[in-house]
């Protein structure tokens, strides 16, 4: 019975350590995580492939237009018909507020209308590195 | 749409399981284990995540109403331009009719959700948004197409996760696949290498 104890309370030791190793990097991914160098290039070709479905650099479609988007606070491209939250938000767009959105938007910004994710830092690194490149053009 | 639907006008049914106990406990259940282990944040996305809010849903369907607005109007401009070949047209036209029949069962689930159907803009707005004026030949018209259906796709895929109602999820699954569809159809009329690499399209 002793040993039979031991084993079931080993077993609930395990099971939350486990949970815990799980949990960590999950809280981790929740931070902006811009650690990877951006490559334009890259970006690039990803923002052509999962940004311009609603996106343009010049025009307002289903998204606002991006060019000149690092510093400018969000809800702030004229002529576009923003979501109550972001026209109320006061995020600035910068590599850690960016890498935050494209990482879940509605985790910076909550009642915003984007959902659109972004998983891996590298990606929403590489986007990030182009968006900033186009603004200062 | 009836080959792809549960019900006639509307993408899916919204299902009761919004509002009975079944789904509740699941929700629960992975907060209060995101809780238990210390990780709030980890606990609202979870709940975030999964919870129903139907509201939130049709605001999503909302954003993928424009994408079909824009790309019903896109053809349009594509047909109406005199650019496309005899036998490259018929092409467009059926595209455009599916992108209709998405938009009409679209705004039928957001009615069905309680939300209002965002309405298309003006095909001057969407022929200047997507600089038609310089368009100067069908391969033109194709890239631009295949350019909208390729992001269309990504976007579909993309906002899968952020569905409360994984019925929803699921469609969303299947329009990003209509949309793959144009877009092979459309890469390979211009000629386009097919993908090297596995799961180019999402991620």
């Amino acid at each position: 019975m002793r040993l039979f104890r031991f084993f079931c309370e080993f077993a609930i030791h395990i099971t939350v350590l486990g949970l815990l190793s799980v949990s960590a990097p999950a809280s981790e991914q929740r931070a902006a995580t811009p650690v990877v160098q951006g490559d334009p290039a890259r970006g690039q070709r990803l923002y052509q492939s999962r940004c311009m479905g609603c996106h343009s650099l010049d025009s307002n479609r289903v998204g606002p237009m991006h060019r000149g988007v690092i510093g400018r606070e969000a809800g702030d491209v004229a002529g576009y018909a923003y979501s109550r939250a972001l026209r109320n938000s006061s995020v600035v767009w910068n590599d850690d507020t960016l890498d935050l959105w494209l990482q879940d938007p509605e985790g910076l910004i909550e009642g915003q209308r984007m959902n659109f994710r972004v998983k891996k830092p590298q990606d929403r690194s590489d986007i990030i590195s182009y968006l900033k490149q186009e603004s200062q053009g | 749409m009836s080959d792809i639907v549960d019900t006639p006008n509307t993408l899916i049914e919204p299902s009761r399981r919004f509002f009975v106990t079944g789904l509740g406990k699941s929700v629960l259940s992975a907060s209060a284990v995101a809780l238990l282990v210390g990780c709030e944040s980890m606990a609202k996305t979870a709940a975030r995540t999964t919870a129903a809010d139907p509201a939130a849903d049709a605001g999503i369907l909302n954003v993928a109403l424009g994408l079909e607005h824009e790309a019903i109007n896109a053809y349009q401009l594509g047909a109406e331009s005199g650019l496309l070949q005899k036998g490259v047209l018929p092409v467009a036209v059926l595209f455009q009719s599916h992108h209709k029949e998405h938009r009409d069962a679209i705004v039928a689930t957001i009615r069905k959700l309680g939300g209002a159907p965002v309405e298309p803009k003006m095909i001057g707005d969407y022929a200047k948004d997507l600089q038609a004026d310089r368009l100067k030949n069908q391969t033109d018209v194709l890239m631009l197409a295949a350019r909208l259906e390729q992001g269309a796709a990504n976007a579909y895929l993309g906002v899968i996760p952020a569905f409360g109602d994984p019925d929803l999820a699921q469609v969303s699954g299947r329009l990003a696949a209509d949309e793959t569809m144009h877009w092979t159809v459309l890469a390979n009329a211009l000629g386009q290498p097919v993908p090297q690499m596995a799961l180019s399209f999402g991620a």
